[in-house]
């Protein structure tokens, strides 16, 4: 547990997040979001902790290509893994909260459908690393998929939905975004360091992974 | 008697006084005791985790002994 101050500042920030999620001032009377705005502080941060997660992935994606280093496919691999968790609590928070303001658990849209597109890009990932029992051969053919899944994955979960004519998701299509609505930069103070704790989170918790595969793979070594 | 004073608190407490927590957490519409349980579900939460995190520290330490 040495180093780990940025695990206890992860802990601290969520926590101040749900306090000043729930007991903050915000703009509560906004249309079909009334109290709902909130769920801005909860439901962002996964997907934020998600694109963080890939971008790490992505990073030693390459760098394995690079090295040959099996402990860097073994990260790549762990922080899309987690990153998924992320993904699914995105989507499955999102959906709720359309239901009580929109009307519908799911609707054909840009942002909706391109985020789920993007989460089984990865899931594809998975199902080819799984496929492949020789060792370097799955770690040179998981880098290579992750360097061009990433920037397709942008493209649809922020590009495509923005150039959409018409979409219900706030900052995408003919919508505005959350910034546009904290005219006292209210929603400020809680969202961008509750984003924070949980992406430091994600972190945590892919590190976790990532080692425990790494005790596992050294041991089968042996 | 001071051994079981705590039962005392647990059992007795509630019923008998309104004390300066009660008047805290019946405040707002008792939102505050929805803010206190998601805290407390979180905290226990990353309690696990920091016992996952030194397991697996543990679990480290024996393979570079080894």
């Amino acid at each position: 547990m040495k180093k780990s101050w940025w695990k206890a500042l992860a802990v601290v920030l969520i926590i101040y997040g749900i306090i000043g999620g729930f007991l903050m001032p915000a703009p509560d009377d906004i249309g079909i979001l009334a109290k709902t705005i909130r769920n801005l502080y909860f439901h962002v941060p996964m997907w934020f902790t998600m694109i963080v997660l890939l971008i790490v992935s992505f990073v030693y994606g390459i760098k394995y290509l690079a090295s040959g280093k099996p402990e860097q496919d073994s990260l790549a691999s762990s922080f899309i893994k987690i990153s998924m968790l992320f993904g699914a609590m995105g989507l499955a928070t999102g959906s709720f909260w359309a239901r009580f303001t929109w009307g519908t658990w799911w609707i054909e849209d840009a942002k909706l459908n391109g985020a789920a597109i993007g989460i089984l890009i990865y899931l594809a990932y998975y199902i080819l690393r799984n496929s492949i029992e020789d060792e370097t051969k799955r770690g040179k053919f998981s880098a290579v998929y992750n360097l061009f899944a990433f920037p397709i994955f942008i493209v649809l979960i922020i590009i495509y939905p923005r150039m959409a004519e018409t979409s219900l998701h706030p900052a995408s299509g003919d919508t505005i975004g959350f910034s546009s609505l904290d005219l006292d930069n209210d929603l400020r103070k809680v969202f961008y360091l509750a984003g924070l704790g949980w992406i430091l989170l994600g972190v945590w918790i892919s590190t976790l992974h990532y080692r425990l595969t790494e005790i596992k793979r050294i041991d089968e070594e042996i | 008697m001071r051994r079981y004073s705590w039962i005392l608190i647990l059992t007795g407490y509630s019923a008998l006084a309104q004390t300066p927590m009660d008047d805290f957490f019946y405040q707002s519409g008792k939102i505050y005791v929805v803010v206190a349980i998601l805290v407390i579900i979180f905290a226990l939460l990353m309690f696990y985790l920091v016992r996952l995190d030194k397991k697996i520290s543990q679990l480290e330490k024996e393979r570079d002994e080894a």
